[in-house]
């Protein structure tokens, strides 16, 4: 029996992480549904990226007040983190702040746990402010409705109540150095739980031992839950936003990308050469659907770019055709995207494989009014503090929409008819081109 | 004077065997909207003045098909440029300039991987140019001192991070520019990009070119600068639903230097 707590802890641990990697395949599995990633080009500006974009936080500082907050509890929850593996060697092996012996270094790094776990606390009281009572206006669009409202405080609550556990175990246990309590190793410096001090005074080592016990126990358990949740939520970013921004673009952001199929078939048509009834060549592939309808048709990086989304709306705040009242939200084109992923992933984990369910991204999700409202302007692209390229969805969905069912506005269509028989959108004649110059 | 600015087309230098310095890329708008033809004009004065040997291709230029391809039409985007490609890749064209940002974005960028390299500059980076090289002479003349805000076209700044050129363009002309709120890499799209300017805008508020024209005035300019056919157009459209025409005009940073001079 006296290894019962360390089977406890182990079987927790093993669980924790279990079901973690267990929900980690799955999303790796749904990414790897959709169109491979074409050749990266030089790695070297991709790595920059992650060391400026996502540890630098660079682009997150363009909205200082959030900006810093963010990087408080981003580098808190990063260093305090370290303290977790403390914890994990003691609850395995039934030893206690096994890390003591590092003397003055214990004490400093304890030391600096407990105050980021401080600023931790008030960055994230600022942040549940900015959502709950400020009401900024990019946490308040129709998609933020529901869950993702939900989902951004119980992460903001989790992280209170992870930090209050944390400062409760240090000084029930500083009180209980102090007591002299066997077990219970001189060592730390608790600059912040020394104010709580005072709450624990008049207890009894008894009862000390189990406030701290319970505590710690609470705080590696709501770890391992939070380490859980991680995967229903768009706290994902936490792990998600390094490999996003590595895979960000790093062309132009002018520049999109010029589709394979349709430069063969171009190429075969403007060549004087080629044998229009030739039977095709052996080895040619089905020609490929043009554009995307559903989640299959966008590429692993676009639906990587879906689940590293944290919902900020920096996209949608920045983006002109919502500014003005239209139904388009960058924001929410990466939500449905990542909503519809996750409905095919949970019907591939019911049937075995994608049973086709009548429903696709297009339409169903996002309506043509959204995609048709965008003005390429890649504002989005450029707010977003996690290299998502928005963007690039509406694209490809307008691809599908011109190229597969002809389906563009009806203004368009004119205009396209011009551009193929005279050489420009608007109806002139290609000979006048150089009419002006008369004019001068 | 302006008897003698002559307008080379490609194949009029072609049968002389002469290569151009540079080709000027004049683009649809350019070449057929009334309001950018008066930009493609002071450009072509400019290039005059500076002494700039240039061309153009005339009726063998055609769409980029940018609008094509921003709606979702890569085929007729991809025949088009091909097309286009041909006919400069005949000419052994090396540098191009344009006063357009979709087309300069176009060739820039979505060409080299359908065969088509040129250097591609927009024509505030190639007048800075000539500036640098001592070429063009810019002085403040009539906008000296005078309140002027720059809107940046998308495809030019945020597409391709390019802020720098006609803001200088302007300080030569001595203005006294001022920011509006959003500028450079935040700065607000008049609502054209993405073959919107072809069509009717969905249902909303407001039309995005309002937006940015209140945003514009609110700077109190007396020229709102732009350096773009579409951008023009869309802010000339919103100075007059404000009914402010009277006292802020819309011009090219093209059109500001040949003004100021009196070209
Ligand atoms: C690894 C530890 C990280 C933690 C613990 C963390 C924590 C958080 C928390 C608590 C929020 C919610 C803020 C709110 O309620 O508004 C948040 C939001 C956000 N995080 Fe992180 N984050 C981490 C890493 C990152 C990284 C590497 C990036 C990349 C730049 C990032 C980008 C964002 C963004 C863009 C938001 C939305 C915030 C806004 O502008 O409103 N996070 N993060
Ligand atoms: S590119 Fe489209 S979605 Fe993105 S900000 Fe501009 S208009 Fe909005
Ligand atoms: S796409 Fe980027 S900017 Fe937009 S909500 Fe998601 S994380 Fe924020």
């Amino acid at each position: 029996m006296k290894y019962l707590p360390n089977i406890i802890f182990l079987v927790a641990l093993a669980v924790g992480i279990g079901y973690f990697t267990l929900n980690i395949r799955k999303l790796i599995r749904n990414i790897k549904l959709g169109r491979e990633i074409e050749e990266l080009g030089d790695k070297k500006e991709r790595w920059g990226n992650v060391v400026r974009i996502a540890l630098g936080q660079s682009k997150m500082v363009v909205r200082p007040v959030a900006g810093i907050m963010h990087i408080i509890v981003y580098v808190g929850f990063v260093i305090i983190n370290l303290e977790v593996l403390e914890i994990i060697i003691d609850g395995l092996f039934g030893t206690h702040r096994v890390f003591a012996s590092l003397g003055p270094v214990y004490d400093l790094l304890i030391a600096s746990f407990e105050i980021l776990a401080l600023l931790v606390i008030v960055a994230v009281v600022v942040f549940w402010i900015r959502r709950n009572v400020q009401r900024l206006r990019r946490f308040m669009n129709p998609e933020m409705k529901g869950w993702p409202k939900n989902d951004a405080n119980y992460i903001l609550y989790f992280e209170v109540v992870l930090m209050t556990l944390f400062l409760t175990m240090n000084a029930t246990d500083h009180q209980l150095q102090h007591l002299g309590s066997a077990h219970y190793t001189q060592a730390g410096m608790f600059p912040v739980s020394s104010y709580l001090l005072p709450v624990f005074s008049d207890m009894s080592e008894q009862s000390l031992i189990l406030v701290e016990r319970t505590a710690w126990w609470l705080h590696i358990i709501g770890i391992l839950i939070f380490l859980n949740y991680l995967y229903f939520s768009k706290h994902l970013h936490i792990i998600l936003a390094f490999p996003n921004v590595f895979f960000g673009k790093v062309v132009p952001k002018g520049k999109f990308k010029n589709l394979e199929s349709v430069t063969k078939e171009v190429k075969l048509m403007m060549d004087p050469n080629a044998d229009p009834f030739a039977a095709p060549a052996e080895g040619t592939e089905v020609p490929a659907k043009f554009g995307a309808s559903d989640v299959m048709d966008l590429s692993r990086i676009q639906l990587l770019n879906a689940y590293t989304c944290t919902e900020c709306g920096r996209c949608t705040s920045e983006c002109p055709a919502n500014q003005t009242g239209k139904k388009l939200s960058p924001r929410k084109i990466m939500m449905d995207t990542r909503d519809r992923l996750e409905e095919i992933g949970k019907n591939i984990n019911k049937n075995g494989e994608f049973k086709d369910d009548g429903k696709q991204l297009l339409d169903d999700y996002i309506t043509r009014e959204e995609l048709w409202a965008c003005t390429t302007c890649n504002a989005c692209v450029e707010a977003c503090p996690v290299s998502i390229d928005p963007l690039s969805i509406i694209m490809d969905m307008r691809q599908y929409l011109v190229m597969e069912k002809s389906a563009a506005p009806n203004e368009l269509n004119i205009s396209m008819t011009n551009i193929e028989n005279n050489g420009a959108p608007w109806p002139y004649n290609q000979m006048d081109r150089l009419n002006w110059k008369n004019e001068l | 004077m302006s008897e003698s600015i002559k307008v080379p087309t490609m194949a009029e230098y072609m049968a002389q065997g002469k290569q151009p310095e540079v080709l000027f890329w004049v683009g649809c708008a350019g070449s057929f909207d009334d309001r950018a033809k008066k930009i493609s004009k002071a450009f072509v004065k400019l290039l005059h003045n500076a002494k700039v040997d240039f061309a153009v291709l005339g009726t063998e230029e055609s769409c980029t098909g940018d609008p094509a391809k921003r709606a979702g039409n890569e085929f007729l985007f991809q025949m088009q440029a091909m097309m286009n490609i041909q006919v400069l890749n005949g000419y052994e064209i090396k540098k191009i300039v344009t006063a357009c940002p979709h087309c300069f974005n176009t060739l820039k960028n979505e060409y080299p991987e359908l065969g088509g390299n040129y250097e591609v500059m927009h024509h505030t980076q190639f007048l800075k140019s000539l500036l640098n090289e001592g070429r063009l002479k810019v002085a403040g003349g009539k906008f000296k001192g005078k309140r002027i805000t720059f809107h940046d076209p998308c495809y030019l700044g945020r597409a391709n991070n390019e802020y720098e050129a006609p803001r200088e363009l302007l300080e030569k002309l001595e203005v006294e520019l001022v920011e509006m709120k959003r500028c450079k890499s935040r700065g607000l799209c008049c609502g054209a990009g993405g073959a919107q300017m072809f069509k009717e805008p969905e249902k909303g508020d407001k039309d995005i070119n309002i937006e940015r024209t209140e945003e514009a005035i609110e700077t109190q300019p007396e020229v709102i600068a732009a350096g773009c056919p579409f951008c023009n157009t869309m802010l000339t459209d919103g100075v007059k639903a404000k009914e402010k025409e009277t006292e802020v005009a819309v011009m090219d940073i093209a059109e500001m230097i040949a003004n100021a001079e009196d070209l």
